[in-house]
């Protein structure tokens, strides 16, 4: 019997080496192992045999099953695994084809300057002001120390939609409708950013719609050093840490002293380029101390509050940061020239 | 303002290179524009001598020229110059000269005859032809006589001068003069300024026996000063005189023309040269014109005159308008021996008039209409009769008929060091004060720290004490200013609701795939009109003067110029374009506009072509009108306003009458989705090219709740679908309405997953299957709970709409 059962499982694991997938194996396994299978038949005849032999074949067919089992599982775990490695194999697929195109548009270069500024101005504590783009000679032109006939109104020729309504050409009006809101009681801090309008012929360099940015700073003691402080962070955040800034006497009707502020230049840090046409100084921005008229038309005590104002172009720091070379192109909105602003 | 530096020099000492300088006036106040050589690249050119000129054999227009070049040589020069002569001293280029432009000078063979280099015009050596003396512009030009043959040409033309070019404010009007910035830089260098000799040895005539002046209105004419030069000689100015003009942009004419804007450079004094027999009378009478009244005027134009100018008559008939141009009937020409100066401080406001209706901008009324010294115009004209009795040979009659003040009194400005140290941030002491008011050559009174400055004329821009304080600073130097950080207290900053809320609308956009426009609020009057959802009657607004019709126009919708942004990608073959802006448009319903228009913030958008494309897994979809309508609910499920907005199909002008839908927050409508009209879009010649407007000012104005936190379900929910078969014209969105309606509290969810229009329906209908979500937060929900509701819906659709379930 014994050798019976020793043939029974030189045979079953002979079958199970040869099996070729897992339904050969299961098929084995019910020929071998099952209820009806021989070794169960072996046992069954167990009767016949003395009462020494039984426990030694006894023990002799457990021995045999398991080890068929153990083969058996050796060989399902076996087969398992190339059919999962044959379904993976399957599966694989060329992973060097495109993606699938995520849609995602991007800010207009001029709001990305404009928000990256107003971030910028927002972390110092400001707010941000906002009026009417179609404004009153008033707001304009008198508030901010320009009276009718002032020389300086012809710097800025306007357009006029009737003799007392124009679109803004700035946006200082911004300022004196603020200022004039507070009732005569500071601190005041805004800027006030948006579109305005010159009549001027649409050009390289020139265009009769553009975007300004104006800051002003009212408060009691408030110092030109202090106005320096502020365009020096303003500068190195947005142009790099180690800019410097230079101010220079300039004239605006409504600041007094009015200064403007040169930069480093960023491309060659100083040493003359084209873009600092040979000088050194990127002209940012105009900027000065509120003029006294200012502040008194707008409810402010002029001995008791200082203040500070500046303004800067929106087109001309897009053109400087990016290289662009036409103001035309931000209004064109050619699409090519959008899409290169992605990671502005 | 061109300053040409050697001038500059003879009333200030300067030790500094024209750049150091330049660098010097920009950071004190004046930006210096550019400074220009005016050698353009020259060298090699020399004064030479003609003996001899003789036809040249071989062609017609040249000459062949004996030059004597210095040191004993005598070149042969060969010259094509129609006024080239014997005798003349003539700048020439010798062989190895170099001209501007890098134009090498080298021995040539012209028509068989030897040139050893060229005889030059002064536009060969860089000079702009507009300055050039009218006799020389053809021609070359000839030197006087005394210059020294094989010296330095460069040297006798001022050709190694240098000019700086001022860009001027408005306030600075004193600095239109070489005598002004002679001013300005010895402040800045800590000079004195050398004023010329205006001294004049006069005739034993008085000028009051030849003329007299009467003013009209002093208002219009504070000043008139009259004198009279008699025997004049009429010739060309000396060439130092010469170069000085055509270094500071004017060509020079003869000596009297010539001194008088010599002198107008000088003093910044606008003059004017009459001749005197040709006055046609010994009375001058300063009135404003006749409405319709006409001159003729320098140019040879005849000019139609107006009541609000001013002009210089002879008692009878304008010669001159004031400050602007003289008449053609009393100009100074080679025959004139007599001349009247005339010296007066016209209102800026009278010139700006007359130099704007008659489109005359010269030299003289722009430094009127910006403000002279009054009181330097007696000095200059001193000046000017001294140059022409030293240059013209004339003779000055005594004396100077006048009408008016010759000068007024200044004034004084205060000013309190304190308060100069409180606004600049600086401690700059009395001493240092009064020192740059000093350099200034500002006189002044001090007593502690108190000063008490009187104004000089000549600076008319200093009023109030912050005036003072910024010279004394740019004086004291801005760079020396330090820096400082507010001292105020720290307070919030932040944008607004309604600011962030904008922000966020344009990253929605940007992240549904919309690139962001911004283009002109300037449109055409017709487009102006264009896309209006407004029920009420407006009207357009135009600006009274607008640089074209294409920009005359306030937009009213952002769309017209979205649209023509797509027009502008699509001539350059870009097709499929996805695009938004947000804006102001200006809505005026006022039918004269006399408060200010309502401006609302649009936001827009147009999207035409391919909208999403994966090409090798085949899949190219265009743009549909549920592809914006999409982005649109997306859009207000941010702004938490999703409940209240409902699409209700409707007309717009432009669109098409079947693919709009009105968008609606509250029952009002706040903007439109929908399709182009074909026709526009065939006009326009794009693709089918979906749009949308929303008013974000309203949707943003619109209170929305707070948002609460759910709780998270517990309970199971319960989903049951059905398919309906209704009338095919039917909205899918009524029978949503009513089975939320029909559903109760219960009902947490309704979603439209099928559409089918086919040829298994029965003819004008279709069927639609929705998903229903019941679910309780509370509890459970029973089988039998959701069969009533359910029935109710069921029953409710077929009430409303006859609706039946498919089978
Ligand atoms: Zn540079």
């Amino acid at each position: 019997m014994k050798d019976r059962l020793e043939a029974l499982k030189v045979e079953a694991i002979g079958q199970i080496k040869e099996a070729q997938d897992l339904k050969d194996l299961q098929a084995v396994k019910v020929a071998y192992l099952g209820k009806k299978g021989p070794i169960t038949e072996v046992l069954k005849g167990m009767g016949k045999l003395s009462a020494e032999e039984r426990p030694v074949i006894g023990a002799y067919a457990n021995e045999v099953r398991d080890s068929i089992q153990q083969e058996l599982d050796k060989k399902q775990s076996e087969l398992e695994n190339a059919a999962i490695a044959e379904k993976l194999s399957k599966e694989t697929i060329d992973v060097s084809l495109p993606g699938r195109p995520v849609k995602k548009g991007n800010p207009h270069p001029l709001t990305a300057v404009v928000t990256e500024i107003e971030d910028l101005f927002l972390s110092m504590g400001f707010t941000i002001a906002e009026g009417p783009e179609v404004e009153t000679d008033y707001y304009n032109f008198e508030a901010l120390n320009l009276p009718k006939g002032h020389p300086a109104r012809d710097m800025q020729d306007s357009f006029f939609i009737t003799e007392d309504i124009l679109l803004r050409t700035q946006t200082s009006p911004v300022q004196a409708r603020t200022m004039e809101k507070h009732e005569g009681e500071g601190p005041v801090k805004i800027i006030s950013p948006g579109k305005v309008y010159r009549r001027d012929n649409d050009d390289a360099t020139h265009s009769h719609q553009f975007m300004q940015i104006e800051g002003l700073v009212v408060d009691q003691n408030v110092r030109l050093s202090d106005l320096k402080g502020v365009l020096e962070t303003f500068a190195k955040k947005m142009f790099g840490e180690d800019r410097k800034i230079r101010l220079r006497p300039s004239f605006f009707p409504f600041t007094e002293p009015s200064v403007e502020m040169d930069i480093s230049c960023f491309k060659c840090s100083g040493k003359g380029c084209s873009i600092c046409k040979q000088t050194g100084w990127i002209e940012i921005l105009g900027a000065g101390m509120v003029h006294p008229n200012v502040l008194e038309m707008a409810g402010f005590d002029s001995k008791k509050y200082t203040g500070f104002a500046f303004g800067m172009g929106p087109e001309r720091i897009a053109m400087l940061k990016y290289g662009i070379d036409d103001i035309r192109h931000f209004y064109a909105n050619d699409i090519r020239f959008l899409k290169q602003f992605k990671n502005a | 303002m061109l300053i040409s530096y050697n001038w500059l020099k003879e009333y200030v000492n300067v030790e500094i290179s024209p750049s150091e300088l330049a660098d010097k006036i920009t950071k004190s106040g004046i930006e210096v524009e550019m400074v220009e050589s005016l050698n353009k690249g020259i060298s090699g050119v020399v004064v030479g001598y003609v003996e001899e000129c003789i036809q040249h054999p071989n062609a017609d227009k040249l000459r062949v020229c004996k030059v004597d070049v210095g040191q004993g040589e005598v070149s042969q020069i060969v010259c094509g110059a129609p006024n080239v002569a014997q005798g003349q001293k003539v700048a020439v280029a010798v062989p190895g000269a170099v001209l501007p432009g890098n134009f090498k000078i080298k021995k040539a063979k012209l028509r068989g005859e030897e040139s050893h280099g060229m005889i030059c015009s002064l536009t060969e050596l860089g000079v702009d032809t507009k300055l050039v003396p009218k006799e020389y512009a053809t021609g070359i030009f000839v030197m006087p006589s005394d210059a020294e043959p094989g010296s330095d040409a460069l040297e006798y033309l001022n050709l190694n001068d240098h000019v700086l070019e001022l860009g001027l404010t408005p306030n600075r009007a004193d600095c239109l003069n070489v005598i002004g910035v002679a001013n300005e830089v010895a402040a800045i260098l800590e000079q004195e300024v050398k004023l010329p000799n205006t001294s004049i040895k006069t005739s034993e005539e008085k000028a009051g026996e030849f003329i007299s002046v009467q003013i009209e209105s002093l208002e219009d004419n504070p000043y008139y000063g009259a004198m009279i030069i008699r025997d004049v000689k009429i010739g060309p100015s000396p060439l130092w005189m010469q170069n000085r003009l055509m270094a500071s942009g004017i060509r020079p004419i003869n000596n009297i023309v010539d001194i008088t804007n010599y002198v107008l450079l000088e003093y910044g004094q606008p003059l004017h040269a009459f001749d005197y027999n040709r006055l046609g009378s010994k009375e001058i009478v300063i009135r404003r014109a006749t409405e319709g009244e006409h001159i003729q005027t320098l140019d040879d134009q005849d000019r139609k005159l107006k009541e609000t100018h001013l002009v210089i008559t002879n008692g009878k008939d304008p010669i001159a308008v004031a400050g602007v141009m003289g008449g053609a009937t009393s100009e100074v020409q080679s025959d004139t021996t007599n001349v009247l100066l005339e010296a007066a401080y016209f209102a800026s406001g009278r010139v700006r008039a007359a130099s704007k209706d008659l489109g005359l901008r010269s030299e003289a009324s722009s430094r009127y209409e910006k403000g002279i010294d009054r009181n330097r115009v007696y000095a200059a004209a001193m000046r000017a009769a001294s140059l022409m009795a030293e240059l013209a040979g004339g003779k000055v009659a005594e004396g100077i008929v006048e009408a008016g003040k010759r000068e007024v009194n200044t004034y004084s400005v205060k000013m309190d060091v304190s308060r100069m140290n409180n606004l600049l941030g600086t401690e700059i002491t009395s001493e240092q004060t009064g020192s740059i008011f000093k350099r200034l050559g500002f006189s002044y009174k001090e007593s502690d720290g108190q000063f008490e400055v009187n104004v000089p004329s000549r600076r008319p821009d200093i009023t109030i004490e912050a005036d003072l304080i910024e010279e004394v600073g740019r004086i004291y130097g801005y760079d020396r200013i330090p820096t400082t950080y507010l001292l105020s207290e720290a307070r919030p900053g932040g944008l607004t609701k309604n600011q962030a809320q904008r922000r966020n609308i344009r990253t929605y956009l940007e992240g549904a795939g919309l690139y962001q426009a911004v283009t002109y609020a300037l449109t055409t009057p017709l487009k102006s009109t264009h896309f209006s959802f407004s029920k009420e009657k407006v009207y357009p607004i135009s600006v009274a003067h607008p640089m074209s019709e294409e920009r005359s126009t306030l937009r009213m919708s952002l769309l017209p110029q979205l649209l023509e942004v797509l027009q502008y990608n699509r001539n350059r073959s870009m097709e499929d374009l996805a695009i938004y802006e947000m804006g102001s448009v200006f809505i005026n319903r006022q039918e004269v506009l006399t408060d200010l228009p309502e401006e609302y913030v649009f936001v827009s958008g147009a999207v035409t072509g391919v909208f999403n494309e994966h090409l090798w897994q085949g899949e190219r979809k265009t743009v549909d009108f549920y592809v914006l309508k999409g982005i649109l609910e997306g859009l207000m499920g941010e702004l938490n306003l999703s409940e209240r907005i409902t699409y209700e199909a409707g007309e717009i002008e432009n669109m098409h009458p079947g693919r709009t839908a009105i968008v609606k927050l509250d029952g009002i409508s706040v903007g439109f989705v929908g399709q182009l009209h074909p026709a526009l879009q065939k006009e326009l010649d794009v693709k089918d090219t979906y749009v949308f407007e929303l008013n974000a000012t309203s949707l943003l104005e619109k209170e929305t709740d707070q948002m609460v936190y759910q709780t998270l379900p517990r309970y199971p929910s319960i989903t049951r679908d059905i398919a309906l078969v209704v009338d095919q014209e039917l909205p899918a969105g009524d029978l949503t309405t009513v089975i939320q309606a029909a559903g109760g509290e219960l009902l947490k969810e309704v979603n439209l997953f099928d559409l089918y229009e086919g040829e298994k329906m029965e003819e004008g209908k279709k069927s639609l299957a929705f998903s229903l979500k019941y679910f309780d937060p509370e509890r459970t929900l029973t089988d039998e709970e959701v069969v009533t509701a359910h029935n109710r819906v069921l029953k409710s659709l077929e009430e409303r709409f006859g609706a039946q379930l498919r089978k």
